[in-house]
């Protein structure tokens, strides 16, 4: 059934006209052509395709439109300002954080929303919160080293 | 061979648009091997193309799976034409486009395709003073080419660049083989660490991969699959589906798709397809894999003889004699395999995600009976592919859905699919008989592989006498081939028979060294006359900081080495053994690797970081369970691949070496991975591991009478969190695997339905226990401690289990004995936690009186899932204990 609902996508203001039963994954890929958001695996066990919701990462397999109504979400095409790329961005390209690219959004954003909770944290906290994100390349160690490159500038984040 | 698309090479330049081409053509003497092997046979397609607005486009019909080709190659060019890698586009894996290619794998884009596209580079740079003599009044050989212009030598001001060349020229080259490639000294852009071209898009979110791609019109489809391979259909209603609102149903030749316009509306309409399947008779299972493997293998074939075997063997005052097997293992690239096909005007083109366009394009042309020029493979970028992505049936699946609907069509495979029809590393054995003389010189390596293949099955120690066999499939095509040893397909998987091959040699040479009481390294540097490898080992020793001592020395340490793929690598690890539970934990990797003239340095380090991390999947975890043509594991709750927690600190060293042409990068590496960890293993603990994954060994605790003794009910607890070592020993005490060879349980179950879910509620979250791999997925991530009981301690205690039966796997058991049985289940669990606990001093109480609908809904649990028990675990009151 199509619902009108109104959600903040990337800083913007949409109403959605979708049934809001749909999960947000196929939302985000198809309505909306917003495609850098990735299904991995359909069951939130690879983060693949997490997207930040009021300042939560979230598995967007797993969650339906409707939980994300009247509230903020972000995607990788938002994480970027002004054509800026956000700190970590910058420091994945740095660090090479990244081989074939498919689970970096998650990565991404999953890293985005513990270093705004956790500017200054160690390379152990880093490690533990990122448990559940899944990297098939093996990028593991660079996106560690990319993630506490940023936690050192501290404030770069606020 | 090639069956292109017409083009030649008077109309090239048309369609390019104008500009300078050099075409590929396999004239006398020319690229090498490759022509004389007809890898890159005639063709009309052009490596590049300078247009007029002098930017260089470079058409390869390699494809960028992460591995860092796209950028390698854009630099090769750059630095043989002379040009930034700013002003280079790049063409990959389109059939249309780019010159004919064998496929991605094996490690060959570099070493193979590299000389080519460097030659056709080299050759532009060539050419281009001849053109701009007449423009700049000047003879050829006072001209030089720089930064995308031509000058005339010492005179700066008298230059013309390559898009003014190009402005009005129609003008082609072939490869004639005249033109030198430059010299390391030479270099400015190879050897130089370039940003991947790639970088910027991948980290937007910008970058398309193949399930991105969208067209007007497209249908997602969604195909019944059997329940397990070798099942045949054998009733099928698809009424169900077809009432379903914008469905469109195929049922033709053994394919069954349902199609909708959303990808999500897709699984609801395949939901209402209604099958019977006939089940192939019970096979194999991962523990008579191995026998049959053995035994259906057929007769080995001799690759390798010198001396005299029988005789070493019988003078040899000990032969070594050992046997190491291997499981399945997935693939598992986070990208599922994806294809976008659309039929338009007779021809077909799919995008696609295949390590393989051209061999994908002929066989799709197969499958649809069209001709392979009406046929255009393009292929975006891949979300990983180590050899999975060399099949390719998914975009023959889109391209006859799309020739059967005539409408635009994605196939895109979900992870239960990609399980299902993956073609894995095959399980494999390994049977080897060594011996050394008094001196700890190899005197005796007859060695046989079975099911693995052969690549690193040679070895270039230098033994006099020696017999190598392989037996079983040694090289591996597509979905099914094998089928008659392996119960699924199986394919290649990065270095494809190098990782058990290099598992079993270095193994069977540390144990020989570990006999003669010699370190390992000493031991190999003793039996190898190979300059190369020899320098290598040296050099990786120097950066590990490798201490001589023979194994087990009890300090975890432990080395490997390889020739793969034409690159030297030595490795060395360090690794800690838990004394209690037999967990391995790597602390530290080093690997020294010589592949020749390196392209780009940290592309390199990413290749042989990124390999060696996969690696501890195989060697530490990664293990495909099935039951026949059952494929058990379907998505990453149960099939483990290496997470953060694991990943120890990796260090790649490059040993220099430009005398030699840049060899493979992608593979070598990884092959040293198992190897180098089970050696150390056995110098930290003295177990010898011939398995992989390497499993976890038991030891500890009291006496069972003392802990019966102690055995009792504590309801004060310490908020203190409980160490990770003691929820695997406790989470393992309750239910985990004691029997692997079939599975059995540290606890009972009614008609062993095993349905006995364990949950640990703590205050980062609801984790559930995977038996199987003895390890906790996040459930949901918050603290639900509170629900599960009214007491007050419950808020307080680090964990309280939760016990949940799962009625759907109690099929077997009567509906009547079902909540009685499960109560029993989990009883004996709770119980054992009690031994567990009075055996290590933690306090524990069961509780079985708590609000159910709220703890339910605070769980999620769906109706099938019964709560039966809780029970609270943490350190007394008092303080932990000593």
């Amino acid at each position: 059934m199509i619902n009108s609902m109104d959600v903040t996508l990337n800083g913007r203001a949409r109403n959605l006209q979708t049934d809001d039963d749909r999960t947000l994954l196929w939302v985000l890929r198809t309505h909306l052509a917003l495609t850098g958001t990735k299904y991995g695996c359909g069951e939130g066990i690879c983060g693949a395709c997490t997207v930040v919701v009021d300042g939560a990462a979230v598995r967007s397999c797993k969650a339906s439109l409707k939980t994300v109504a009247g509230k903020s979400v972000v995607t990788i095409e938002g994480l970027a300002q002004k054509g800026a790329l956000h700190p970590l961005q910058q420091a994945f390209i740095d660090h090479g954080a990244f081989q074939c690219g498919y689970c970096t959004a998650g990565m991404l954003l999953t890293a985005s929303v513990f270093l705004k909770e956790n500017p200054r944290t160690t390379r152990d906290a880093i490690v533990s919160h990122m448990a559940h994100n899944l990297c098939r390349c093996g990028a593991h160690q660079r996106i560690v080293d990319a993630i506490e490159a940023v936690s050192l500038q501290g404030g770069a984040l606020s | 061979m090639n069956d292109g698309t017409g083009l030649d090479r008077r109309t090239f330049p048309e369609r390019v648009g104008g500009g300078i081409a050099v075409l590929v053509t396999s004239g006398p003497g020319l690229l090498h091997a490759q022509a004389a092997a007809h890898l890159y046979p005639e063709d009309f397609n052009a490596y590049l193309v300078i247009g007029q607005n002098g930017r260089v486009t470079v058409f390869s019909g390699k494809i960028e799976m992460g591995q860092g080709v796209m950028t390698s190659q854009a630099q090769m060019v750059a630095e043989e034409l002379g040009v930034s890698i700013a002003a280079i586009d790049m063409v990959l894996g389109d059939t249309d486009r780019c010159p004919w290619d064998m496929g991605t794998f094996g490690s060959l884009s570099t070493r193979m395709f590299g000389p080519a596209l460097r030659a056709a580079a080299a050759q532009a740079r060539l050419e281009l003073p001849t053109l701009a003599g007449q423009r700049l009044g000047a003879a050829a050989d006072q001209l030089e080419v720089k930064d995308g212009r031509v000058a005339v030598r010492g005179e700066p001001g008298r230059r013309v660049s390559f898009g003014t060349l190009s402005q009005g020229a129609a003008i082609t080259h072939v490869l004639d083989g005249k033109a030198l490639l430059r010299g390391v000294s030479e270099f400015t852009v190879m050897g130089t660490s370039a940003v991947r071209l790639d970088a910027t898009e991948k980290v937007t979110g910008e970058a398309l991969y193949t399930a991105d791609i969208r067209v007007p019109g497209m249908l997602y489809a969604r195909i019944l699959r059997p329940p397990t391979h070798g099942a045949t259909l054998t009733y099928l209603d698809a009424s169900g589906a077809a009432r379903l609102q914008g469905v469109t149903v195929v049922q033709r030749d053994g394919l069954v798709a349902v199609l909708h316009a959303q990808p999500d509306g897709a699984p609801v309409a395949l939901a209402g397809l209604a099958a019977d399947w006939k089940l192939p008779p019970p096979g194999l299972d991962p523990d008579t894999i191995f026998e049959h493997i053995l035994q259906a293998s057929g007769a080995p074939k001799e690759i390798v003889r010198r001396g005299d075997v029988a005789a070493a063997r019988a003078g040899a005052q000990q032969v070594f004699e050992s046997t190491y097997e291997k499981g399945y293992v997935a693939h598992a690239a986070l990208e599922t395999h994806a294809a976008l096909a659309e039929l338009k005007d007779g021809r077909m083109t799919v995008c696609a995600s295949t390590q393989m366009p051209f061999p994908t394009r002929d066989r799709i042309a197969k499958a649809l009976g069209m001709s392979g020029s009406n046929v255009h493979v393009i292929t975006p970028l891949l979300g990983g592919g180590f050899g999975g992505k060399s099949a390719d049936g998914q975009a023959i699946e889109a391209a006859r859905l799309a020739q059967i609907t005539g409408k635009p069509v994605q196939v895109a495979w979900t992870r239960e699919e990609e399980f299902f029809n993956d073609t894995f590393d095959p399980a494999s054995v390994v049977k080897v008989a060594s011996a050394i003389d008094r001196n700890g010189r190899l005197t005796l390596w007859d060695y046989s592989v079975f099911a693995a293949g052969e690549r690193a099955a040679t070895t270039f120690y230098s033994v006099p006498n020696a017999r190598i066999r392989t037996a079983g499939r040694t090289s591996y095509g597509t979905q099914a081939e094998g089928a008659s040893v392996h119960p699924f397909a199986v394919g290649s998987w990065r270095g494809p028979g190098a990782n058990m091959n290099v598992f079993a040699i270095e193994s069977q040479i540390d144990i020989m060294a570990s006999a003669a009481g010699v370190d390992p390294l000493k031991f190999r540097l003793r039996n190898l006359d190979d300059a190369r490898m020899r320098r290598v080992l040296q050099a990786v020793a120097a950066a590990f900081g490798w201490q001589a001592a023979a194994a087990p020395s009890g300090r975890g340490v432990g080395l490997a080495c390889v020739i793969d793929a034409g690159t030297y690598v030595a490795t060395m690890a360090e690794v800690k053994v838990d004394a209690s539970s037999g967990k391995v934990t790597v602390m530290r990797i080093v690997c020294a690797q010589d592949m020749g003239i390196v392209v780009n340095p940290e592309g390199a380090k990413m290749q042989i970081e990124g390999g060696l991390t996969m690696g501890l999947g195989y060697t530490l975890a990664e293990e495909l369970r099935f039951h026949g043509g059952e494929i058990l594991d379907r998505n990453f709750d149960s099939y483990e691949i290496p997470r953060f927690g694991w990943i120890p600190r990796v260090e790649a060293v490059l040993v220099k070496n430009d005398d030699v042409a840049p060899e493979g990068g992608g593979e070598p590496a990884i092959t040293t991975t198992g190897a180098v960890i089970a050696n150390a293993v056995f110098d930290a603990t003295g177990v010898r591991q011939y398995r992989f994954p390497l499993p976890p060994s038991r030891s500890g605790g009291m006496p069972l009478m003392e802990t019966l003794e102690r055995r009792q009910s504590q309801r004060e607890f310490a908020p203190d969190s409980l160490p990770e070592q003691t929820l695997s020993d406790l989470l393992w005490a309750a239910g985990g695997i004691n029997r692997r060879e079939h599975g059995g349980r540290t606890s009972p179950s009614a008609l062993n339905a095993q349905e006995a879910l364990i949950y640990m509620a703590m205050p980062q979250g609801l984790f559930l226990y995977d038996p199987v791999h003895h390890q906790l997925q996040l459930g949901i991530a918050s603290d639900v401690r509170r629900v599960t009981g009214n007491q007050d301690f419950v808020d307080n205690a680090p964990l309280d289990i939760v016990y949940v039966a799962d009625h759907t796997r109690m099929k077997p058991v009567p509906a009547a004995q079902r909540s009685p049985c499960a109560f029993a289940t989990a009883g004996a669990m709770m119980q054992n936690v009690y031994l567990y606990c009075a055996s290590t001093g933690l306090s524990t109480v069961i509780r079985a009186w708590f609000d159910r609908d709220a703890l339910s809904k605070a769980m999620g649990l769906v109706p099938d899932h019964q709560l039966m028990l809780c029970q609270t675990v943490g350190f007394a009151a008092t303080g932990k204990p000593a």
